[in-house]
Parts: C-alpha cells; sequence; structure tokens
C-alpha cells in the first residue's frame, strides 16, 4: 500500500531541507531566542534578588535606626538625668553660699548695728553730760540768782560734804 | 485527550467501514454503461445528466487515497474538465542519468514524457526494463515541506532579531504568541524530561520538530495552497523524524544507558546469561520507540484528512443517487467537517506536543545520571 510505504525520494526531500532548517535556526532563530529569554529570566531573577536584598537591608536599617533612637532617647534621658542633677547640685550650692552670705552679711550687720549703736550710744552720753551740765548750768544761774538762795545752796553742799 | 483519539479512532473506522460497504466493487462497473453515455456526448440540456455520470464515477476510496498520498503536482481545483494544477519539478534518476522536467509534461492521454510514464502517481520507465527507477522528484510533500520550511526561518529568524534588538522588553505580536510555546517546550517538556543539567543542547531540536509538526499539521487542515498537503501524515516524514529522534538518543546515550540495556537491572539473571533474553528485548525496544513514533504521528494525522474526505466524499456518494440528496447531506457533512477541522487544531497541537514530549523522555533516558537510581 502507498500510504505505508516511505518514499525514497520522500525521504531525501525531507532529511536534506529538514536537516538544513534545523542547523539554520539553531544558529539564527533558537539559540539567540533561548539566551534572549534565559538572560530576561535571569535580570528579572536578579532585579528580584536585588530587591528582596534591599528590602532586608531596609528593615536592617530601619532596625538600626530604632535602635539608634532608642540609643539616643537613652542618651536624652541620660543628659538630662545628669543635668538635672548639676542643676541640684548648683541650688543646692548656691543655696549654701548664699545663707553662708546672709549670715555673713547678717553678721557684718550686727556688728555695724553694734558699732552704730555703740556710737550713738556714746553720742547720747556725750550729750546728755552736755545737756545736763547746761540744764546744770542753767539751773545753777537761776538758783543763785538771789543771794539767799546761794547761800542756801551752798549751805547744802556744804552739808553734803563731809570731811573725813 | 485519550478520549478525543478515542472518538477519532472510532469515527475513522466507521468511515472505511462505511465506505467499504457502500462501495465494495465499484469501481468495477464503473466503466459501464456511464463511459459510454459520456464519450457519445451529450448536449447542454443534459448538463445536469453529465454532472451526474462524473458524480457516479467518483470513487470515495480512490479520490481519499490520491489526497492522502504524496502526488507528483499540486492540483488545486477541477474546473468542467479542466484540472487546475501547479506543476512540479520531476527529478528522475534512472540508468545512470538524471532526467529533469516539469509534472506537467505528462498531461497527455497516456500521461508519458521521455520515455516515463505516470501510472497511479508513480513514475515507471515505458519500456519494461530491470533497471531501478529513483524518483527523486520535488513532489506536493516535497514543496509543502520547503514552503513551510521557509515559513518557520522567516518567523523565528524574525522574531530573533527582535530579541537581539530589544532583549530585556516585553515580547509583542508574534512573538508573544510564541514566547509561551517556546517557554512550554523549554520547562514542560525539555527541563522536565531531560533535566536541567543537559536539557539545554536537546533544545534546537525538540523547537524544531514542535513547530515544524504543528506548522505542518496546521497547514494540512488548510485545503488550498499553500496548505492541503498531507504533509504529516505521511510516513516518510514521520519516518525521517523519528529517525532524527532515534539518532539523537543513540549518539547521545551515555554509559548507565547502554548498560541499563545490556545488562538490565532489577532482573533475574537467567534472562540474560545462557540466551539474552532481556538485552534482545530492549534492543527491540529502542527500535520501537522511534517506530511508534513515526505511527503514531503518520497514523493520526492520516486519520484526520481520511475522515474530512470521507465526509467530503458523502455528499458525492449521496448526490450520485440523487441530487437532492447530496444537497441535504452536504449540511450534515460540512457541520461535521468543521467539528473535525476544530477537532484537527487540538490534534495538530497535541501530535506536535505528543512527539516532542516522547522525544525529550527518550533524550531524558539516553542522559540521565546515574547517582540519581
Amino acid at each position: 500500500m502507498e500510504l505505508i510505504t516511505p518514499g525514497l525520494g520522500l525521504i531525501f526531500w525531507m532529511t536534506l531541507p529538514f536537516l538544513i532548517l534545523l542547523l539554520i535556526l539553531r544558529k539564527f532563530a533558537w539559540n539567540p531566542i533561548l539566551k534572549a529569554l534565559k538572560d530576561r529570566e535571569t535580570s528579572i531573577y536578579d532585579a528580584l534578588h536585588a530587591a528582596d536584598r534591599a528590602k532586608e537591608e531596609m528593615k536592617q536599617l530601619q532596625f538600626s535606626n530604632e535602635e539608634l533612637l532608642h540609643q539616643a532617647k537613652d542618651e536624652r534621658d541620660a543628659i538630662l538625668s545628669d543635668a538635672r542633677k548639676v542643676r541640684d547640685a548648683i541650688i543646692e550650692e548656691s543655696k549654701d553660699q548664699a545663707k553662708e552670705e546672709a549670715s555673713r552679711i547678717i553678721a557684718s550687720a550686727k556688728e555695724s548695728i553694734e558699732n552704730e549703736k555703740m556710737a550713738a550710744m556714746t553720742d547720747l552720753k556725750n550729750q546728755l553730760a552736755e545737756l545736763s551740765l547746761e540744764i546744770a548750768t542753767k539751773i545753777l544761774e537761776h538758783e543763785l540768782a538771789d543771794a539767799g538762795q546761794q547761800e542756801k545752796f551752798i549751805q547744802q553742799q556744804m552739808d553734803k560734804i563731809h570731811f573725813n | 485527550m485519550v478520549r478525543t483519539q478515542d472518538v477519532r479512532v472510532l469515527t475513522f473506522l466507521f468511515f472505511l467501514f462505511l465506505v467499504l460497504l457502500v462501495f465494495p466493487d465499484f469501481p468495477a462497473h464503473a466503466s459501464g454503461p456511464f463511459h459510454a453515455a459520456q464519450e457519445a456526448g451529450v448536449d447542454s440540456t443534459f448538463q445536469y445528466d453529465e454532472d451526474l455520470i462524473i458524480e457516479h464515477e467518483f470513487d470515495a476510496g480512490k479520490m481519499i487515497m490520491e489526497h492522502v498520498v504524496d502526488n507528483h503536482e499540486w492540483h488545486i481545483a477541477t474546473l468542467g474538465h479542466t484540472h487546475v494544477t501547479i506543476p512540479l519539478p520531476i527529478i528522475v534518476l534512472y540508468d545512470g542519468k538524471i532526467h529533469t522536467f516539469w509534472s506537467s509534461r505528462f498531461h497527455n492521454a497516456e500521461h508519458t514524457y521521455n520515455g516515463f510514464v505516470l501510472e497511479k502517481g508513480k513514475i515507471h520507465p515505458e519500456a519494461k526494463s530491470d533497471k531501478p527507477l529513483y524518483d527523486f522528484s520535488i513532489t506536493k510533500t516535497v514543496m509543502a515541506i520547503l514552503i513551510s520550511s521557509i515559513l518557520l526561518l522567516w518567523i523565528f529568524i524574525s522574531i530573533a532579531n527582535r530579541y537581539k534588538r530589544n532583549p530585556k522588553s516585553a515580547p509583542k505580536g508574534m512573538q508573544s504568541l510564541l514566547e509561551p510555546l517556546i517557554i512550554f517546550i523549554r520547562d514542560d517538556i525539555a527541563k522536565s524530561s531531560i533535566g536541567e543539567k543537559s536539557y539545554e543542547k536537546f533544545m534546537p531540536f525538540l523547537l524544531t520538530i514542535f513547530f515544524f509538526i504543528f506548522l505542518n499539521n496546521l497547514m494540512g487542515i488548510i485545503p488550498i495552497f499553500p496548505g492541503g498537503a498531507n504533509v504529516t501524515g505521511n510516513i516518510a516524514i514521520t519516518m525521517v523524524l523519528a529517525i532524527f529522534t532515534f539518532v539523537l538518543t543513540t549518539i547521545n546515550g551515555n554509559r548507565h544507558y547502554w548498560v541499563d540495556i545490556i545488562n538490565t537491572p532489577g532482573v533475574p539473571w537467567w534472562l540474560k546469561l545462557p540466551i539474552p533474553l532481556m538485552p534482545v528485548v530492549e534492543i527491540v525496544g529502542i527500535i520501537t520507540k522511534p517506530f511508534v513514533l513515526m505511527v503514531r504521528l503518520f497514523a493520526n494525522m492520516a486519520a484526520g484528512h481520511i475522515i474530512v474526505l470521507g465526509f467530503v466524499s458523502l455528499v458525492f456518494i449521496f448526490g450520485s443517487i440523487s441530487v437532492a440528496l447530496g444537497y441535504g447531506v452536504s449540511v450534515v457533512s460540512v457541520a461535521f467537517i468543521v467539528f473535525m477541522d476544530l477537532l484537527e487544531i487540538l490534534v495538530a497541537f497535541i501530535q506536535a506536543y505528543v512527539f516532542t514530549l516522547l522525544s525529550a523522555l527518550y533524550f531524558g533516558l539516553a542522559t540521565i545520571e546515574t547517582e540519581k537510581h
């Protein structure tokens, strides 16, 4: 039967063009196409990987950022507490100084008050002596205006003077 | 997949049965009174009768065979009594000489030219002689191979150029149609059957056979030139394709492959030692593999063509009984032909896929690494 008998000519004409087709397609079509597909896949794969890596790095970065923030907060807290301590110390010190100063001022004030008082007392005493002398003078002038009175006074004075 | 194949085989058998049943000895009496009537000449008023006579001479089996097998010229249509054909070059090697001429030279009453006669699609020397005649003509099938090869070259080289020019851009047009197929062959056929390691060297062959078979299957469905040639339904074509697979399997077979054939593991020694039963079976196996490839593709494609032609024949068979019946049957026939053609499109892909997949599996068997066992 012709249907199932392979013809010689046909075998020849199939083998030759098919072989040529295979070789030409391999060189000019399949190899470039497969290479392009592979390259594209590799580049997509690489890009995806790079994106993943970037994401990971971002995560890492975010994590380290957080860490940094945390550290900064801690540091700030430390600085703040230090500052508070320093402030308290300064206040305490200045309070002490102020107290000391105040007590010194008070002491000197007291001293000067005492001095002033003494001066004032001395002054007062002097003035008093002067005034008493004046008064005494005036009284004596007045008392001893008439002779009788002078006499009487002298007498009195005499009486008081005891000779022993 | 299996079910469509079963349906096809059943339909094919049914038609074979039908054709044989209706016309068991038709050619015997075909040249009887009808022929005489035609030769006597009929005037135009009997135009219908003449048509009837011509149609009554119609031999479904002969017509189908003529369409399925190879031909020395490309017949396109018959208008009245003129055959519209594309003449093809005849190349004949006979008696140490090469004779070349156009097939249209045979268009005479005796179908003879230059001492050769074209008889039932075969070229013989006119005078009886014992000298062998080798027919290397560019037949219809060869022409179809050349056309499809040029088409394949044009399609894939232009695609390859696009890949070269814009390597990173998204595929466009024809490229985006064929890229999934190429990737499918690479990933689902080659990589999964042959393995990651050595699939690459088989890729050009697998891609070529897939697209060659697929394109020729599809072109076979188109009834008019440049389609219509039954390329993949010709046993010589499928034989060459299967031989390519066989040769590639054999030359790429590694040590493990041959050891498995000669000393099959897991088989009792007495099947190998006194009489090498198992090695013989294995060696027959390496021959049957490509043989099955050859027969499967050939039978599927030839059967598809025969079924379609069978439906076409039905119109003429019934038309020869009564013209009205012929018209009536044509409606059913066309519906079935459309259905068959749609099925053929599916089969065109499936057969190309199966041939490629099995070739890849054989390559995989030949190149499998030992440590995987």
